[in-house]
Order: structure tokens, then sequence, then C-alpha cells
């Protein structure tokens, strides 16, 4: 038999589960945490991906898909959603949705925007925005695991009160975080304050000499431009891993 | 029964699109998102060339100007992203891969699309042949931008854009199904958007 038709007989279908809201997090004015109970969730890797799918009272359903937010060490699964303007899923998930109500997911997915400590390093995270969300998943499980490997995160935002996470990512500790503020800065601002640049890059390290696994997220142009930049300073194409959302979203 | 999420729906959009082109699951976006899972290729137009090979008697290779040469078709249709946008009436232009295989002899199958950057798609040879399938170089009247895809990509508009791989520069043809790059990470190995085969086991 063909590997293929192998492949699609021995997998299961991955099904629909109930997740129930027990805690909501505002991170910045326009992105909240879902802390979500899902009985018999199957465990994910960092870095990937839900399905999720809400249906009104009139049986009306939308799918969309958002990052896992949380380690797989977390015993709650965790999305982290942003405000898309006019995104129906978005908007309710930010706006109306409360703790107890419920929806379905169907996941993990996605094996290959994904990092384990097994993995190695160094690694090289370059986030824009709410692209931080599966990257913060890989530090999240690499702090889970007690992991040393080398570790460097760029993160840019166009404004301070913009940065999700902010005070967790001021506690990672051995975690080389460097954020740049491409709108305004505050006052005694020590990061840096522009977008992102080879020169950037090269201060971020580290250096393509020591082969990072590189993972970057976040809206196209941004994820476009990180990828070039970096192929351009040397690093390895095929050990750059990038995952895009548009504008649209929802 | 799925639960119901109370309050859900208010926001509805009623897009006016005919609701029998979109598939289960799906919603109608006006722009064109990006979806590639490494840096985007720029492999300029003098370097290019495609390429038939694999299980032939011979292989064929066309360069970018040859191409060019030969006889395209400018045609509209809808895509459909396995990761839920879907884009309706996009118009494009590029050679029917009936053409480019007229001449090509094979026993085989199924067919690897491979592209610069390294991906990989596989086919069913019946799902690129009979109108099915094109190579494209053109959207909406303009060159396919690298990151659409450019200089050339695969067009098979009736599975997930997966399958149409971007910056295509072979076809190899296989007597076996060989599951590609998002085929062997999860992803369908068919990949019907009318039938949601978004995964494993759908």
């Amino acid at each position: 038999m063909a590997r293929a038709a192998l492949l699609g007989r021995l997998a299961s279908r991955i099904r629909w589960q109930v997740a129930t809201v027990r805690d909501l997090r505002e991170e910045t004015a326009e992105t909240r945490t879902l802390v979500l109970d899902v009985p018999d969730w199957r465990g994910h890797l960092a870095g990937q991906h839900v399905d999720v799918r809400l249906t009104a009272e009139d049986g009306y359903q939308a799918e969309r898909s958002y990052s896992i937010a949380s380690a797989p060490e977390s015993p709650k699964l965790e999305l982290t959603v942003e405000h898309v303007p006019d995104g129906e899923v978005s908007t309710y998930f930010v706006e109306d949705l409360l703790v107890g109500d419920r929806f379905e997911v169907r996941g993990p997915i996605g094996g290959h925007f994904t990092w384990r400590v097994e993995d190695g390093g160094p690694l090289l995270l370059v986030a824009g925005g709410s692209g931080l969300v599966p990257l913060m998943a890989m530090l999240r499980h690499r702090a889970a695991r007690g992991s040393d490997v080398d570790a460097r995160l760029l993160l840019s935002a166009r404004r301070l009160h913009e940065v999700i996470y902010r005070d967790e990512l001021a506690a990672l500790g051995d975690v080389g975080v460097s954020i740049t503020l491409t709108r305004e800065q505050p006052d005694g601002w020590q990061g840096f304050g522009r977008r992102i640049d080879a020169e950037m890059l090269e201060a971020v390290g580290p250096p393509p000499a020591s082969a990072p696994r590189v993972f970057v997220c976040g809206p196209t142009g941004f994820v476009e431009q990180a990828a070039d930049l970096l192929v351009a300073l040397g690093h390895d194409p095929g050990a750059i891993r990038a995952e895009r959302f548009g504008p649209t979203g929802g | 029964m799925p639960p119901i999420s109370r309050g859900f729906g208010a926001r509805r959009r009623r897009p006016e699109v005919d609701p029998a082109r979109v598939p289960p699951g799906q919603y109608v976006v006006r722009d064109f998102p990006v979806l590639s899972a490494g840096p985007t290729p720029h492999t300029p137009v003098e370097e290019w060339s495609l390429t038939i090979d694999g299980a032939v008697d011979e292989a064929l290779s066309w360069s970018w100007d040859e191409f060019l040469a030969l006889p395209s078709e400018t045609f509209t249709v809808d895509i459909h992203c396995v990761t839920k946008w879907s884009k309706l009436a996009t118009t494009w232009t590029g050679v029917s891969v009936d053409t480019l295989l007229e001449d090509v002899s094979t026993e085989a199958e199924y067919l690897t699309a491979w592209c610069d950057g390294g991906y990989t798609t596989n086919l069913a040879l019946e799902d690129v042949t009979d109108g099915r399938a094109w190579v494209v170089h053109d959207f909406e009247g303009d060159p396919l931008e690298s990151e659409h895809g450019g200089p050339a990509r695969l067009l098979v508009p009736h599975l997930y854009f997966w399958k149409s791989a971007k910056w295509l520069r072979g076809l190899a043809l296989t007597i076996e199904d060989e599951p590609g790059f998002w085929e062997a990470a999860g992803y369908h190995n068919r990949g019907d958007p009318w039938q949601e085969q978004r995964y494993w086991g759908d």
C-alpha cells in the first residue's frame, strides 16, 4: 500500500471537543487570554495551534485557527486572542466571552512550527505583535522543563502598552529578551526604537555560525522582512520556520 | 449537539456571496493572506526553469521564456486555504498541466510538485489533468508576486491551497504516492475542501 494511504488509514480523526472557559486574562486593551478546560486534551507541542468553532443560537457556525499560548506542561489550555477590527470571532472572544462559556476546539494542529527542549538550540525567536503567542509557548515550555538552552527573543511592537505578557517577559531570567517599539517609546526606554533591521538582529544574536533554530511569527509584512534579513545575514533558510497571519484573521 | 455560544452571531458577517461557493468551515476574505513555512525565495527568472521528470521516458524542461511561449489560459476560480479563508473569483494566467504533460509518456499515477525553498506537495495525476490544474505566472493581470509564489506557482483550485505549491520548479512523476511537506506533517493527503479533508484521518 502506498505510504500516504497507510498514513491516512492509521491516523484517527482529530475530533471536536468542548472547551469551557475557566478564566480570562486581559493582556492588553485589545488582547485577551482564554484559559480553557478541555477534558481529555491529548496534549500538544509548543508552537501548535487549534481550530475553534463557535455555534450561535440559530445554528450558525464560524471556525478560526488560534495559536496555543500555554506550555505543553500547563494543566489548562490557553489561547491568546487579539481583537481584529470587524472580526466576528475575535471580537466575540475579546469583548463578549465570559467565564463558564463553552465552545468547541479541535487539535492540536501543525507539525512544523514546533519546538521541544529535546530539539536543542540555540533558539532565536522573532515576533511581530501577537505573533509572540506560539513563541511564548516555546519559552514557557523551556522554563517548565528547566532547560538552559540558549534562547533569544526579539519582539517588535508598536507601543509598550501593546506588548502582551509584559511582566512574564521581564521575569524570564536567562532568556535574552529584546523589545523594539516602532511607533512610540516611553521616556527612558532602554530597548530598540525602530523597525527590525539587520543591525538589530545581529545585536540580538545568536550568530548564524552557531546555527540557531529560528522561529518567526507575525503579520505577513513583518515575517517577510524578518525572514529576508535573517537569510541575508547568513542564516540557513532551511532552519528558519515562519508562521504568518494576514490582516484578515477574524 | 455543539454547545451554543451565548450571544455569538450578533456581529455575524453577511458577505454578499453565494453560500454554495463556500466549503464547510470556511469564511470569505477580500484580501489575499500569505501562508508559507519559511523565508520567501526570490529566484530571478533568468535562473528559473520548470522540469518534468521522475517516472517518465524522457525528462522535459522549459526556461522562463520557453514557458511563457507555451499556450496559456486566463481563468477565474475560487480558492480555499486550510486555515479557513476562501477567496472567490480570483483570476490567473498560466499554462494548463495538460499542456505540460502532452508529450510525456509515463506509468505514474502520482506526482510530487517541488519548489525553490524545499517545499513539496503530492498530488494524484487525475487531480491535475483534464483542465483541473495550471502553472500560473500572473494574478489579476500582473506578474505573480514572490510572496504569493512568483515567478510561477501551481494552481489546483479544487483542493486546499497548500496543494497549489508556490515557487514551483518541477513536477516529479511517481509510481507510489509520496506524502509532501504538509502531508507528512499532519495534513490530509488529498485535501478536498468540500469533504473538509484538512488533517490526517479527516
